[in-house]
């Protein structure tokens, strides 16, 4: 690349037309989802004071670096992500993107009482309807599920499924049971039909310590150990059969990191050759099943040399359709536009920023009928 | 002869060397260590039996896709499980394929996993002079493993102060599945008695805490299960770093086990990036860990990768270092990898000698 184009290639408009797929909008309190709720839950608010807990989540401490980019913080304390105003300065504009999709991280999806956590997820997907849907023509979001409550999640996607804009069903990585197991599969089935990708997004209910070593002691090992959620989570998926059974679904990791992706399709191949016969439905190479059916949002390239990072990937798992353009926004991933590293082809730099996503999510491009249904 | 596919044209060598890092020993019978075990533990396996956190009592939670996760062909002719007959053993893995020196990795009864305290540590003294009695001193080609209880911080640090200076041990074994994540403060005074000791600390595959083998839940399958064993040493290794025990510790050596090679480039450079955002949380750590790793970390071969091309694999030997990988059968394991076929790259005699036998000689003091 010559050096003017070098000096160039992290300018906002680089990423114009760009599909952002993970953007974190934050529920201000419980009070923005009273308005949702019926007689008895909003009593149930009152009588044991649910609006005036906290329910971040403590896979993102809201004050951690790494939660919130220094300048896109808010004025007046108010909580990273909770401005549509400052997400059309900091990213949606400034990048000139074309969708951004919004997974909303709030304790509604890992609230241990399944019907709280079903009314909660409920009144949080109307929320997001009606205060950044509705907003703004550009966004689109992920349905929001408690996901060990299969009924009741069920129930939800069917109730989102005609409104376009709802374009992913959003679960947390580290749940109550892994992610294959057959009590999911309604789930699935579900997305499958309405072309809806399921996106999963890094973080734990912390139903069980992080690891399989117990309980570590900083936020940074907890953060670091996601990838490796994500490596159990796919092994999960690949072993119980969830691609065989559903050949249409496919799954989004998102904010998993990247380069663990190597390693993780070597073993799992070398394994699957060795034990297969314990999961004869599982007929072709994980990494082959990796390759159909998973794709990555970009965000945080987890390496030093990010371009190089990138590249060897799509040399290993031989693909470049994998990785899927996100800002993580408001979470500090990167500085200033350096979303993407230099040194990615322009072809390549096409694929990532908007081909891909648009190949992954069916329901992006139906966008003008998703607005007629919202008028 | 094994060793004639080994030789290569142009560098022809009368024998090839190696050191095999990871060489399982078994009983014949649970009697082989009632002689070093108090009349008091021998009553209490029979009457009570082992006791872990998991469903079964004797068998695993995830059975394997061969008796014994063994080879089919490791069955000794007098009966007993693989890896009982140290006859079997010389004829069919340390003669032919040139074995020098082998590191004994005894697993059986899960000793640092006994719920029973006591029963575990006398478990590790047994089975500790169980390595010596029955192996070592009739075979001098193998060396002992210091077994310990980790949960017992004290006995731990007292059985391995029994065997400090004892050259029929090379290091100290404990099993990744610790109650908690091994780089936890209450685990100091072990790593303080293995500096003490000038032994390094091998972490093999293993051992069950109550925890599931994933943040998410239990993995159903023995597919799903075997790939959670790379995670779990990525834990270990998080949480020694994290914790700062390198930093307390700068002469202290570790050596992962069975744990694959394919994730350590990446989750090396995964730490890095995440310390450099978080570092504020774990003032203590004074440098990158990917520091620590490459000057205190080592790691055996088996299972060894297989990536799509030879140019891969030796990019990842250049990115882990070359010369902290130490080569391993896993005999008499199902998944043995045999010298002969386990690295899939045109490697110089240089670097297969390093592999094979040089970076062991250097890790383990050996002449």
């Amino acid at each position: 690349m010559a050096d003017g184009e070098m000096a160039n290639a992290k300018a906002p408009g680089r990423y114009a037309g760009a599909i952002d797929c993970d953007l974190h909008p934050a529920v201000p309190g419980m009070n923005v989802l009273l308005p949702y709720l019926d007689e008895y839950w909003r009593e149930m608010v009152s009588v044991r004071a649910l609006d005036r807990l906290n329910l971040a989540l403590t896979s993102y401490p809201q004050n951690a670096p790494l939660s919130c980019r220094p300048d896109w913080k808010l004025a007046d304390g108010e909580k990273p992500g909770a401005s549509l105003q400052a997400m059309q300065e900091h990213v949606l504009d400034r990048y000139q993107q074309r969708f951004g999709i919004l997974n909303c991280l709030y304790g509604a999806q890992v609230m241990h009482s399944e019907d709280m956590a079903a009314v909660f997820c409920r009144a949080t997907n109307d929320w997001i309807r009606d205060e950044w849907l509705s907003r703004d023509p550009r966004l689109r979001a992920s349905i929001v599920i408690a996901a060990h409550s299969t009924e009741h999640a069920v129930a939800e996607i069917e109730r989102r499924a005609d409104d376009m804009r709802f374009v992913q069903v959003l679960m947390l990585v580290s749940g109550e049971v892994t992610l294959g197991r057959r009590q999911l599969w309604p789930i699935y089935r579900l997305a499958e039909k309405h072309g809806l990708p399921v996106g999963i997004h890094a973080g734990s209910a912390y139903r069980y310590a992080p690891t399989a070593v117990g309980w570590p002691s900083y936020f940074v090992e907890d953060y670091v150990s996601q990838s490796a959620a994500f490596e159990n989570q796919l092994q999960s998926m690949i072993s119980e059969g969830v691609f065989a059974k559903f050949p249409g679904l496919k799954v989004v990791a998102i904010e998993s990191g990247l380069t663990w992706l190597s390693g993780f399709a070597w073993r799992a191949d070398k394994t699957w050759k060795g034990v297969r016969a314990e999961v004869p439905w599982v007929t072709r190479a994980p990494s082959e099943i990796v390759r159909e059916h998973v794709r990555f949002t970009v965000q945080p390239i987890d390496a030093t040399d990010e371009a190089a990072a990138i590249l060897r990937l799509i040399d290993h798992l031989r693909s470049d359709e994998l990785f899927l353009f996100s800002t993580d926004y408001p979470h500090w991933q990167f500085d200033g536009d350096a979303a993407l590293p230099d040194g990615l082809s322009a072809s390549l730099l096409r694929k990532i920023v908007s081909d891909n996503a648009l190949a992954t999510y069916p329901r992006l491009v139906k966008a003008d009928r998703a607005m007629e249904i919202a008028v | 002869m094994s060793i004639v596919e080994l030789e290569r044209s142009g560098a022809a060598r009368s024998r090839l060397r190696i050191i095999d890092c990871d060489i399982h020993p078994a009983m014949t019978s649970w009697t082989e260590v009632h002689p070093y075990l108090a009349k008091q533990w021998i009553d209490h396996l029979s009457v009570y039996g082992s006791h872990l956190r998991h469903a079964f009592s004797e068998a695993l939670s995830h059975p394997r896709m061969s008796p014994d996760a063994a080879r089919v062909d490791a069955y000794p002719e007098e009966g007993g499980p693989p890896g009982s007959s140290l006859e079997l053993m010389r004829t069919q893995h340390l003669d032919p394929n040139g074995v020098e020196t082998g590191m004994l990795i005894p697993l059986r009864w899960n000793p640092g996993s006994q719920r029973n305290l006591d029963f575990g540590v006398a478990l590790t003294q047994a089975m500790n002079t169980w390595q010596v009695e029955r192996w070592v001193k009739n075979e001098p080609r193998l060396r002992a493993s210091v077994l310990i209880a980790q949960e017992d911080t004290g006995a731990s640090v007292a059985e391995i102060d029994a065997r400090a200076g004892d050259p029929n041990f090379t290091q100290i074994l404990v099993l990744p599945k610790t109650d908690e994540p091994f780089g936890r403060r209450r685990y100091w005074p072990i790593f303080e008695a293995a500096v003490r000791s000038n032994l390094p600390i091998a972490i093999h595959v293993g051992g069950t805490n109550g925890h599931p083998s994933t943040g998410g839940g239990w993995a159903s399958y023995y597919m799903e299960e075997h790939n959670t064993v790379a995670e779990t040493m990525q834990a270990i290794l998080t949480s020694l770093v994290f914790e700062g025990v390198f930093e307390r510790f700068p002469q202290l050596r570790v050596v992962i086990m069975e744990g694959g090679l394919g994730w350590i480039p990446s989750l090396t450079a995964r730490m890095d990036k995440h310390w450099s955002r978080l570092r504020s949380e774990v003032p203590h750590l004074k440098r990158p860990p990917s520091e620590y790793i490459r000057e205190q970390v080592w790691f055996t071969t088996q299972p060894m990768e297989e990536p799509g091309t030879a140019a891969q694999l030796i990019d990842l030997f250049d990115r882990i270092g070359w010369d902290r990988l130490l080569f391993s059968t896993d005999y008499p394991h199902w998944d043995f990898d045999d010298p002969r076929y386990a690295f899939r790259a045109n490697l110089s005699e240089a670097q297969r000698d390093q592999l094979l036998y040089g970076n062991a000689q250097a890790f383990y003091g050996l002449p």
